[in-house]
């Protein structure tokens, strides 16, 4: 089992999650994240002053997934969050050890 | 049988509103301040304001009316006899000033006594322990504010003998609703806090963005409605003088946001909604003085120089390095001195027959000369006594919050609140031991926190 994290743009969240939906998945979380990568903050200025905002928001969306279907969902979330501009984010994929649903204490991929 | 003097119906209902307009002014001024400061601060912020409010109002009616409306103390226009109507004594409701009820006037002039206090407050943002701050607006009020009102304010009579303040009667510089008294008191006011409190932690390092601007565009909004009270309401009477002053607080107003948003987009590329709110009350604050003495072509220009100035203003704290947080020197003193001065240039008859002429419409400089010195007067009065009494008071139970504190937030440490509950899973907890209902709370929830 795999955990796919991707920090996107936040105006990019309904296509990213219209985009596992269609792979065939049926859960997913999603927070709001602050950040910043190679695309740095901007600037805002108050009455003069000029701040540099470093920590720009950002949505993180997380999805597990059984090994095989993995690939076909950093695909499809890598598809739709892609605007060609820098600060576009990341995917990244990590193994998972077990997995239980609280309802049932089902265990496993069961649980996916 | 002495002549008894005729209430004015019209004026009186008109004068009651401005009154109720001008308490507005202040919760208006909390809240374009409260929107100004960091998220942790807002409560403090707003409850400076509040606080005056309550406190202002009782000192008024003791003696603060007294000393600022009171016969002169030795007949040199410097103070109002405190005993004279202390506790208002001796006033009824059959009591007349002019064409209103003595205590509509009594009433609208408490209003502007809390606002001035309530303005300085902006200068001390993020860092003031809330009983000293009202120990301060209490001291500040006394020594400051009443004698100050006495000398703009309170005009003689002379046909009941009645001896009034000096820089309304023996200079005789115009101030129609307040530039110097209100404005620039405050205004010197809040440099000499910001000096004597010092600047906030990480003043010039880390940013102190507004953390909600509506709040700022709801405080100017509801600033600007209410300062027709202010301004309209001054002439007390619903007459031609109130239409002039409420035409020139729409006009001055205008044209001093729309410069400020101009020196914005030019200097920084972006028209602001904080530099409309701003630029508002700069404007605002401008034709204070000012909205009886000139015509449109005035008030414009008025106007366009106090946003433009202010909007330049602003940024001086940087520069000389003194934390005035909310810009009450930038936009008060500075618009207050721009309005009080400029009457000596565009002040015109052209509305109001007898008013002064400025240097612009051949009155030569002498009225220049006269708005000078009421404005210098009462800036270096409030300056000097403001640094005294904030330095006894940061000297003996200190004035400025903890280091703790002020990293940690005001709100809390003055109030014992925060301002807002974003995050629906760290709400809740259980009521402390000996509060809250009698019953015990073991599974908290929102229908168990306090009403």
């Amino acid at each position: 089992m795999k955990l796919i994290t991707a920090i996107v743009k936040p105006f990019k969240l309904e296509d990213v999650k219209n985009a596992v939906e269609a792979v065939g998945l049926e859960g997913l979380t999603v927070s709001e994240a602050s950040g910043h990568g190679r695309q740095r903050g901007h600037t805002e200025v108050y009455r003069g002053a000029e701040y540099t905002v470093d920590l720009v928001p950002k949505v993180r969306i997380e999805v597990l997934t059984p090994d095989d279907q993995a690939d076909a969902v950093v695909d499809a979330i890598v598809g739709a969050a892609n605007t060609g501009q820098i600060g576009d984010g990341k995917v990244w994929v990590t193994t998972v050890d077990d997995v239980v649903r609280v309802r049932t204490g089902e265990r496993g991929e069961e649980a996916l | 049988m002495p002549e008894i003097p005729e209430i004015s119906a019209g004026d009186t209902a008109w004068v009651l509103v401005c009154t109720a307009l001008v308490l507005l002014m202040t919760p208006g001024l909390a809240f374009f301040y409260g929107g100004m400061v960091r998220m942790k601060s807002v409560l403090n912020m707003m409850m400076m304001s509040f606080g005056a409010m309550g406190l202002v109002a009782i000192l008024w009616v003791l003696y603060g009316y007294s000393m600022a409306f009171g016969n002169s103390i030795g007949g040199n226009g410097l103070l109002g006899d405190p005993t004279e109507y202390f506790g208002l004594a001796g006033i009824t409701a059959d009591s007349v000033s002019g064409a209103i009820p003595t205590f509509v006037f009594v009433m609208f002039q408490c209003m502007f006594a809390i606002i001035t206090v309530a303005l300085i407050s902006g200068a001390i943002a993020d860092r003031t322990k809330f009983g000293s701050w009202m120990i301060f607006a209490a001291l500040w009020a006394t020594i400051v504010y009443f004698p100050v009102a006495h000398w703009v304010f309170a005009f003689s009579d002379e046909e009941s003998g009645y001896v009034g303040g000096w820089i309304a009667n023996n200079l005789g510089a115009l101030d129609f609703a307040g530039g110097t008294a209100v404005h620039i008191n405050a205004g010197a006011a809040g440099l000499a806090l910001a000096l004597v409190l010092g600047k906030r932690i990480g003043f010039g390092k880390t940013p102190f963005r507004p953390h909600n601007l509506p709040f700022v565009m709801l405080g100017a909004a509801l600033l600007w409605f209410g300062w027709f009270g202010f301004n309209a309401g001054s002439a007390l009477a619903a007459n031609g003088t109130a239409a002039v002053a409420f035409l020139n607080t729409v006009v001055c107003t205008a044209a001093a946001m729309l410069a400020w948003l101009l020196v914005e987009k030019i200097r920084d590329g972006h028209a602001t909604s904080l530099g409309a709110a701003s630029g508002i009350v700069a404007g605002l604050v401008a034709i204070t003085p000012a909205c009886a003495a000139v015509n449109i072509v005035g008030a414009i220009a008025i106007g366009v120089v106090a946003g433009a100035l202010c909007a330049l203003a602003v940024g001086l704290k940087y520069k000389l390095g003194y934390d005035d947080s909310l810009d009450v020197v930038g936009v008060h003193l500075v618009g207050g001195l721009v309005g009080t001065l400029m009457i000596g240039l565009v002040a015109t008859d052209a509305y109001i027959a007898e008013s002064a002429l400025g240097l612009f419409y051949g009155g030569g400089a002498e009225l220049l000369g006269k708005q000078a010195i009421a404005a210098g007067a009462v800036l270096a009065f409030s300056f000097i006594l403001t640094a005294i009494i904030a330095f006894a008071i940061e000297k003996t139970i200190g004035f400025r919050s903890s280091e703790e504190d002020e990293l940690s937030g005001v709100d809390l440490a003055n109030h014992g609140e925060s301002a807002y509950e974003f995050n629906d899973a760290a709400y809740g907890g259980s009521f402390s031991k000996g509060s809250g209902s009698s019953v015990n709370v073991t599974a908290p929830s929102k229908e168990g926190a306090p009403a």
